[in-house]
């Protein structure tokens, strides 16, 4: 098993495309990558939001 | 250079070095002005200096010793003697180590090693600031700079290394080699010299002693980003033939390597650095609430977390890696900090150590059964190897001989600098010689101008 679909680099590299781990998987890995972008959105948006209202709450 | 082909890669791939280590150059100018501005005004001078003179103690030391470390220890002492033979081209003395047409590479090659000396001397730097004995730090930069790391690079970052073959150690760019080690080391060095005075309060909880110039520090990272271009690049080898790696490659294609000789591209490391450097800046963003300087070094972090498979991970891999590096080494570095009274004063044990800890241990799964080298008879990669390299990196190479060196210069009494000059401040003489000078130079000044 190797997640990069190869055990050993006995091979021709002209006949080697991608390398990466868990090909086949693109489309879940960029799911999974947008999760994380809106939800930093969203903490951020949470956190700022906090930030502001403790401010206010000094001034 | 016997053929045009083979003189134009020659001179490609020593031209190709050449540029990696002005771009390092960077790092080490962004070390310095972190330092320098976290740093509080009455020290500053001093801690300057103290990082600059790593400059040249670890090249000096670097060329009589460090370089051939490197070429004599892949198998020493646990799997075999000092390889003299690959070694004795190494040595101060050789022909090859210095002007010679028949060698291309070697100068640029260790120009290149020195570099990451200098950075993984420069991270222990800045942890011990404001109150380290001058003397005591550069005994260190040299044990880190021209020993230390070496032989972990001799083992894990060296084709024929026997981490690499025994336990099928992956570090394509140094997340162990120079990132753990050097925040293990600097965490043996602290764990002895103490807290600087005021850093925590009679009930134990710290205090945050700002930096003196956020903006140079400011600068001082993206230098340290700048320059970590370069050293990714170093790590790799540009262009070489199936044949020269005398390998298991079979057909004639080219290709870029990374340090073990197996095939990866500079396109693919480029992509993984910046998606690696944005999920370290995201998570730091959110997991410091927004706080500038854990922000900075998070990206810092991110970078560091993924390095280790950044040869072969997918982009998106890289981004979710460096994210979750950075959360594990902010949360750690506070619970250390709290529990243990450990006083890093620019987070260096967390963004380099636990970093890179953690990032070795991530790619051991993310990586598991793939190649770690393109020569028979080594182990793939797999996680409890990887966990087995974090533990060397980190605690064997990194705190243990640090602690114990460490210890043996307080039992002398030459580890810290006295009370007194810690609380006036390191630049407390040479200011007042300054301020004398320039009371001088007016009064001079204006006994010719009433003349």
């Amino acid at each position: 098993m190797s997640t990069i679909g190869y055990q050993s680099w006995a091979v021709d590299l002209a006949e080697v495309g991608a390398i990466y781990p868990f090909q086949g998987y693109e489309v879940l890995m960029t799911v999974v990558g947008v999760i994380f972008w809106l939800g930093w959105h969203w903490l951020q948006f949470r956190n700022e939001n906090e930030e502001l209202k403790k401010q206010q709450k000094r001034d | 250079m016997d053929s045009n082909l083979n003189a134009l890669t020659t001179i490609f791939t020593e031209f190709y070095y050449w540029v990696t280590v002005v771009f390092m150059f960077l790092i080490h100018v962004g070390f310095c002005l972190y330092e320098v501005s976290a740093s509080r005004r009455k020290n500053h001078m001093h801690t300057l200096m103290k990082n600059l003179m790593i400059i040249p103690l670890v090249t000096v030391t670097f060329f009589f010793f460090g370089w051939w470390i490197y070429w004599a220890f892949p198998n020493f002492p646990f799997f075999g003697g000092l390889d003299l033979a690959a070694s004795s081209a190494n040595t101060p003395w050789s022909d090859t180590m210095g002007t010679n047409l028949n060698d291309h590479i070697t100068g640029v090659f260790w120009a290149a090693f020195l570099l990451f000396s200098w950075t993984a001397a420069s991270i222990v730097s800045g942890s011990v600031i404001e109150r380290i004995r001058s003397s005591a730090f550069w005994l260190h930069a040299i044990l880190i700079g021209s020993v230390f790391w070496v032989i972990d690079a001799a083992w894990g970052w060296h084709y024929a290394g026997w981490m690499v073959r025994e336990l099928g150690y992956h570090d394509a760019y140094a997340s162990g080699v120079i990132h753990a080690i050097a925040g293990g080391y600097a965490l043996g060095v602290l764990t002895v010299l103490g807290p600087r005075i005021g850093k925590f309060d009679e009930h134990g909880a710290p205090r945050d002693i700002p930096p003196h110039n956020p903006w140079l520090l400011t600068i001082g990272i993206f230098m340290i980003y700048t320059g970590f271009w370069g050293f990714y690049a170093a790590c790799n080898v540009p262009i070489i033939s199936p044949e020269i790696i005398d390998g298991q490659i079979i057909g004639s294609t080219w290709t870029a390597t990374n340090i073990y000789l197996s095939p990866t591209s500079l396109s693919a490391i480029t992509f993984n650095f910046l998606m690696s450097l944005s999920g370290g800046l995201m998570a730091a963003y959110i997991v410091s609430k927004g706080d500038a300087f854990w922000t900075f070094s998070g990206g810092l972090a991110g970078i560091i977390t993924a390095s280790a498979g950044n040869d072969l991970y997918h982009p998106m891999q890289a981004m979710l890696i460096g994210a979750i590096g950075v959360v594990f080494a902010y949360k750690l570095h506070y619970w250390v900090e709290r529990k243990f009274k450990i006083d890093d004063a620019v987070g260096a044990v967390a963004v380099h150590g636990y970093s890179g800890f953690i990032g070795l241990v991530i790619s051991g799964f993310v990586l598991w059964g793939s190649p770690s080298s393109p020569f028979e008879g080594y182990q793939t990669i797999n996680p409890l190897g990887q966990l087995a390299g974090a533990i060397i990196m980190f605690g064997l190479l990194g705190f243990l001989p640090a602690y114990i060196v460490t210890r043996i210069q307080s039992s002398l009494g030459v580890l810290r600098i006295p009370k007194s000059v810690e609380l006036s401040g390191l630049d407390f003489l040479d200011d007042a010689l300054y301020q004398k000078s320039r009371a001088e130079i007016i009064a001079a000044e204006e006994k010719e101008s009433d003349r």
